[in-house]
């Protein structure tokens, strides 16, 4: 495997994330591979219940759970992601902040979009204003 | 009308407004003044020879019909419904920041006072600060969004009616010449009436007095509102 250029694979252990179905925008693990397009998914700290879900609607996330056993029930894995802090990992990650801040953006109402338009503004001009001042010097 | 002619009975070839058109009646009032009619009693009371016809009968006025149609023709129903005014639409009230879509100040962001009688609905701008006067929208195009304005302190006299909106009927024929000129040049501008604009005054005072209080709400109410590239209004959320 040390020869492929691939960094993330579908393995026992590897966090996704779904988006597809009831639990899409939620990580879960890969507690087992079915076959080529499927493979059982479970997230007991993140309100995924246990399931069968196709590669085709999830992401492969860098994070991966490290020695989890192949086929491991929802108490295992409640137990190897609580111990890593697979979660932590993932909400510290700036994939998941971003995802964050633009559900943000897309729930802001007409005045809170204005809001961010002004803030846009005031940033641009003082930047505008310090590069001219660094171009000067 | 003769110039439908009758298919079958009760139907006639032309429709409705067909008919309508036909008749001309919309090229103009032709009123005359009708002399109010008279009533004719149903029965006139008369003489009769003959010792015993009684002396006198109840003849009606207008005689009853010889014969009757062998076909029944059937009566347009009637309908018993009349227009009402549109129900406000539970996102906008009294306050409610709008985003007017059609007329030309659309795009622009005005405060909902209240609706009236025909179901329009009054805004203002306020006028010193987006140029939008007091002014009657239609519902339909207008977006409500959830930013709302402190208009307690405004009072808004029963006088805004609709008929406070409505335009002044000219009276008798006026040629298009004589609308737009005078003495061959074009007629100077009527002055915007001066209660018009004290009543403007007096509405917006309280309205941007308590816009001022929120930061940023008067440049927001200044500024129009557009879609930009990837925004679709049924995706975003006001």
């Amino acid at each position: 495997m040390s020869d492929s250029n691939f960094k993330r694979f579908v393995e026992v252990g590897r966090v996704v994330l779904l988006n597809k179905g009831p639990s899409n925008g939620k990580i879960a693990v890969i507690s087992e591979i079915i076959d080529h397009t499927r493979a059982i998914v479970d997230g007991p700290t993140t309100d995924v219940p246990r399931q069968s879900f196709p590669y085709k609607h999830l992401t492969l996330t860098p994070i991966v759970v490290a020695g989890l056993p192949r086929g491991a029930g929802s108490g295992v894995i409640k137990k190897f992601v609580e111990k890593e802090g697979t979660v932590e990992k993932w909400e510290k990650s700036a994939w998941a902040q971003k995802r964050l801040a633009l559900e943000k953006r897309r729930k802001l109402d007409d005045f809170g979009r204005f809001k961010v338009l002004l803030a846009k503004k005031q940033r641009r001009d003082v930047v505008r204003k310090s590069l001219h001042k660094a171009k000067k010097a | 009308m003769a110039r439908s002619k009758e298919l079958v009975p009760g139907v006639g070839r032309f429709s409705r407004s067909q008919v309508f058109a036909r008749r001309g009646l919309w090229k103009g009032p032709k009123k005359s003044e009708k002399p109010a009619a008279t009533e004719k009693p149903a029965f006139v009371e008369k003489v009769v020879g003959g010792d015993k016809n009684g002396g006198k009968r109840l003849v009606p006025t207008s005689k009853a019909p010889r014969i009757y149609p062998a076909e029944d023709v059937r009566q347009p129903k009637k309908s018993r419904k009349t227009p009402q005014p549109a129900h406000l639409r539970s996102s906008i009230s009294p306050g409610t920041v709008l985003i007017l879509l059609a007329g030309r100040f659309r795009g622009k962001r005005v405060v909902f006072l209240k609706q009236l009688a025909s179901g329009l609905l009054l805004v203002t701008g306020p006028y010193k600060v987006n140029g939008v006067p007091l002014r009657r929208v239609n519902q339909a195009y207008v977006i409500a969004t959830s930013t709302k304005v402190d208009i307690s302190g405004v009072t808004i006299d029963e006088k805004f009616n609709d008929s406070y909106f409505a335009k002044a009927p000219v009276k008798g024929a006026r040629s298009a010449e004589e609308e737009f000129f005078e003495d061959g040049k074009p007629k100077a501008k009527e002055a915007f009436p001066e209660s018009k604009s004290a009543d403007q005054k007096a509405i917006d005072q309280p309205i941007v007095a308590s816009i001022q209080k929120v930061n940023d709400l008067v440049k927001y109410l200044k500024a129009s509102w557009g879609l930009s590239k990837g925004q679709y209004p049924h995706q975003l959320v006001f």
